[in-house]
């Protein structure tokens, strides 16, 4: 079993040699990355189902069919994405060619996180290899199934000396981090994420960090309260809650709340039945200490349905919590569970006042059939991503970039952004070796005529202006 | 505020850098005049809502990225272009519409004092502001201005410095901007019209007294055209600076006497070959050029950042470049060759922020390019709309509609096999189709 050092010092000579650079490797590459998804499915959804008991509706949609899109996107792209982009020239650089050339970075390193196991690690991953980097995947050791699986799949399909899988935890990710990579792309906690920039800077390697939040989901009183109960119960309890652009809490007057729950209540029947422990299609807390932590959350204001839970079975009802305060529990930290929180605002001012108070977050919800009111939300706060009148949409457009701002993140992927995510673009000039009596003008000894004719041929006039030269 | 107060800044940077007025007005002046207002030019298009090619599920709704500010920025600027440095990516972030905290570097002291009188004279108060701390101690000062919360951080400068500020940055989750410099190699093939490229490496290396992010920083000639390079570069530094350059009006200063001592030490490596002369009272370094330097002589280990020009033999091309490799990725990367296999040898073998063949320094100049680093060089760039988009969050945005829920309805539980289905069916047919569109 080679260590760490090895299998960096292994990829990166690999890099090095330049077997990453053609379309045709690259494509190779995909296209296997595309068989290992078909070929693999059953052994798939039966890892997820060991880890988080994910129901095969949900792996189906959200883990394989997703992560399979964005290989078939980028198998589609990448001659277009890989061109050089020219540029637009001035008068000086009319006999030059200016473009922009896509690098890969050389080395990238993509740690996951346990909640969407596989397509949280391979979407990155796919970005990395289409932009013709080597990786290092270091999926989390929290949903042990769906990463054991990838380290024994991946190489099977991949070309070993340029991709591997380290799997572990705390121990193997710290050796992992004092490896100089190119890149690193970390999808998961804050005060993790804090611990990578930091081991990132020593080299100064950049990152991307996809972090999480407290998504609020403002509901007004002129939205069709059933759908709007559906849209937003299907976002909070899929995968248990554990979705990092689930809406985290709703925020909405008095009058809108005594609709919204027995809407909620109503749906919850509909999707789980009277007994959603009962239920195959709900899945569960991946762990002890989440259940824990969790639970603990329970006693923020007052149950209006669910609450129960069961240790052994790592399960906690879906459950609707009101009169809950911006102080309790609950609303300290990202809840990442089967809870929703319903704290009462007066007005929409109150409701921005409230969102523009916590850090922003990696979503943004407002449910209204009031296009002022989406306007105004929208205008007035901040998030990584935005959706009216539905959850988590945002995240399945690829032409759309998915990425935090502030504490939820920096960076954006997904489609043609991954690929952007892992390349370095480069600047390049090609001069034309003639024209030697303008270039010239700018040597010493300097004069002023030579000053003057620098400075009409390539100032850039006003807009509305006479002559536009540039 | 450039047009109305151009003698100060022109008299600043004489101070500072004993820039001459031709440098100062093209390099300083001129530079953020054209961004300035090459952004009043294009912002209303840059703020433009972008709208996204839509998939069959989003087909009804209004998907696009929305460009915002990101709040209060820092923008840390350096001595070598005191002006140009600071004020273009603080335009970035004006424009992107984001508040200010410009902080000049106190090495260029007289530039800097300026900058913190007029800048308040002709920006909002409230939103811009310049810090200038004087002659402090200037690792400190910068330690003690990252203990707060700012929403972006650029700075440009060494890459020591680069790394405390991303350190710094980790604290609040701040993302960076670094422009870093390293030593920017320059190779001359033996297939090339050595009488041009001496002349446009020498403006590049001595323009501004070599202090230069983007000066060629040392020179891999081959052998076959060494002795011609030689000659080419000895007339043509004395046609730009005359028999004496301490006298001519048109030869910059070093900016101050611990980089003037820095570089003196490395006068030792290799050869004389012109220049050498020295004068710590003025700050002087005349123009020089080193031949046999050695890979691992001590000119060769961090970016020289002054006028001196260590050149290096080759016997080939893939020396040259293997010579490139053992490096940390640079700033630039330049080659100067007519043949273009040459030129694309070098171009597809090494990496670096930018590249120019033929010529030295001229790719920063223009706003359609991305200025920047990679690796040892750096992180994000500016220049033209790459600086509005480094100061700007893309926030994607999907407006669905509350009432149509017949297709919405397929994603609910209780999961039935014949909705999944339906999903994929309608997910494989847009997979066949040659563009974007897919759906989930």
């Amino acid at each position: 079993m080679s260590s760490t050092k090895e299998v960096a010092a292994r990829l990166r000579e690999a890099f090095n040699s330049g077997k990453t650079r053609t379309a045709e490797f690259r494509l190779k590459q995909l296209k296997a990355m595309l068989n290992l998804m078909k070929e693999n499915e059953g052994a798939l959804l039966e890892a997820l189902k060991k880890d988080l008991r994910k129901p095969n509706f949900e792996s189906i949609i959200s883990e394989v069919l997703f992560t399979k899109n964005e290989i078939v996107c980028a198998i589609n792209n990448l001659t277009e994405w890989m061109k050089p982009e020219y540029v637009e020239k001035t008068l000086v650089t009319k006999l030059d060619t200016c473009f922009i050339k896509k690098e890969p970075f050389g080395v990238a390193l993509i740690i996951g996180p346990w909640n969407y196991p596989i397509q949280l690690v391979l979407t990155p991953f796919i970005g990395a290899v289409a932009a013709g980097n080597c990786a290092i995947l270091k999926p989390s050791e929290v949903s042990p199934n769906s990463s054991q699986l990838l380290s024994e799949l991946l190489p099977k399909y991949l070309d070993k000396d340029c991709f591997a899988v380290v799997c572990g935890g705390v121990k193997e990710t710290t050796e992992l981090l004092e490896e100089k990579f190119d890149y690193i792309f970390f999808t998961g906690g804050t005060h993790v994420g804090k611990i990578i920039m930091t081991a990132a800077a020593k080299h100064l390697t950049p990152v991307s960090l996809e972090l999480g939040g407290k998504n609020p989901c403002y509901v007004d009183k002129s939205c069709d309260i059933n759908n709007t109960a559906h849209r937003i119960a299907w976002a909070r309890f899929l995968n248990m809650g554990q979705t990092c652009i689930a809406p985290d809490y709703v925020l909405c007057t008095k009058a809108v709340r005594e609709e919204l729950v027995p809407a909620l209540i109503n749906c919850l029947e509909e999707f789980y039945g009277k007994n959603p422990q009962e239920s195959e299609d709900l899945g569960r807390i991946i762990n002890e200490k989440h259940f824990n932590r969790l639970k603990a959350l329970l006693s923020s204001g007052k149950v209006a349905v669910g609450g129960q839970t069961d240790e052994k079975d790592k399960y906690i009802a879906p459950t609707v919590l009101v009169d809950v305060k911006e102080t309790d529990p609950v609303m300290q930290e990202e809840i990442f569970g089967p809870i929703l929180p319903i704290v009462d605002v007066e007005n929409i001012d109150e409701a921005i006042a409230f969102m523009n108070r916590h850090e922003k977050p990696l979503a943004l919800y407002v449910y209204s059939a009031d296009n002022k009111v989406v306007k105004d939300v929208l205008e007035r706060t901040s998030s990584g991503g935005f959706c009216s009148n539905d959850c988590i949409m945002q995240m399945t457009l690829f032409s759309l970039p998915f990425g935090g701002v502030g504490d939820s993140g920096m960076g954006m992927y997904h489609g043609r952004f991954s690929f952007d995510t892992f390349s370095h673009k480069r600047a390049c000039m090609l001069r034309s070796a003639g024209m030697e009596k303008i270039s010239a003008l700018r040597y010493p000894p300097y004069g002023s005529h030579n000053l003057s004719t620098i400075e009409w041929t390539t100032e850039i006039k006003e807009k509305g202006s006479v002559c536009c030269i540039m | 505020m450039l047009e109305n107060n151009e003698s100060q800044f022109l008299k600043a940077l004489q101070h500072d850098l004993h820039k001459p007025k031709f440098e100062a007005l093209l390099s300083e002046i001129a530079v953020i005049k054209n961004e300035a207002i090459y952004a009043a030019n294009n912002l209303e298009e840059w703020m433009e809502p972008e709208y996204v090619e839509k998939t069959l599920s989003t087909a009804l709704d209004e998907c696009y990225v929305l460009k915002e500010p990101l709040g209060v920025v820092l923008v840390i600027g350096h001595w070598s272009f005191p002006l140009q440095l600071c004020l273009i990516p603080f335009i970035g972030a004006v424009s992107a519409g984001n508040c200010v905290v410009v902080r000049p570097s106190e090495t260029a002291s007289n530039t800097a004092e300026l900058l913190q009188n007029l800048l308040p004279k002709y920006l909002d108060n409230e939103c811009y502001h310049v810090i200038y701390g004087g002659h402090k101690d200037a690792q400190n000062d910068l330690s003690d201005l990252l203990q707060h919360k700012f929403d972006h951080v650029f700075y440009t400068g060494d890459a020591t410095t680069g790394k405390l500020v991303m350190q710094a940055a980790t604290k609040f989750l701040t993302p960076v901007t670094l422009v870093l410099a390293g030593k920017n190699p320059c190779y001359i093939d033996r297939n090339c019209d050595i009488y041009m490229a001496a002349r446009r490496i020498a403006w590049a290396r001595f323009v501004n007294a070599g202090q230069n992010l983007l000066a060629p920083d040392y020179v891999l000639c081959h052998a076959d055209v060494h002795d011609k390079l030689l000659k080419e570069l000895y007339t043509c530094v004395t046609e730009f600076y005359g028999e004496a350059p301490e006298k001519s009006p048109d030869f910059g200063r070093l900016v101050s006497i611990e980089h003037y001592q820095k570089l003196k030490e490395l006068l030792g490596c290799g050869k004389l070959f012109i220049g050498g002369k020295s004068d710590e009272g003025i700050k002087y370094i005349a123009p020089t050029i080193l031949l046999d330097v050695k890979e691992n002589d001590p000119i060769m280990e961090k970016d020289i950042f002054g006028p001196v020009l260590p050149i290096i033999k080759v016997c080939a091309l893939e020396e040259a470049i293997n010579i490139i490799r053992k490096r940390e990725k640079p700033l630039a990367v330049y080659v100067y060759s007519s043949n273009f296999k040459v030129i694309s040898e070098v171009m597809s073998r090494t990496s670096s922020g930018c590249f120019c063949s033929n010529d030295s320094g001229m790719q920063n100049m223009f706003l359609t390019l991305p200025f920047g680093g990679v690796g040892g060089s750096g992180m994000g760039c500016c220049h033209g709309k790459y600086g509005f988009d480094t100061f700007s969050h893309r926030r994607a945005c999907i407006l669905r509609n509350i009432g149509i829920e017949c297709v919405t309805y397929l994603r609910y539980p209780p999961y039935v096999d014949k909705n999944l289905s339906l999903i994929l069916w309608a997910s494989s047919l847009s997979r066949r189709s040659s563009g974007w569109c897919q759906i989930s």
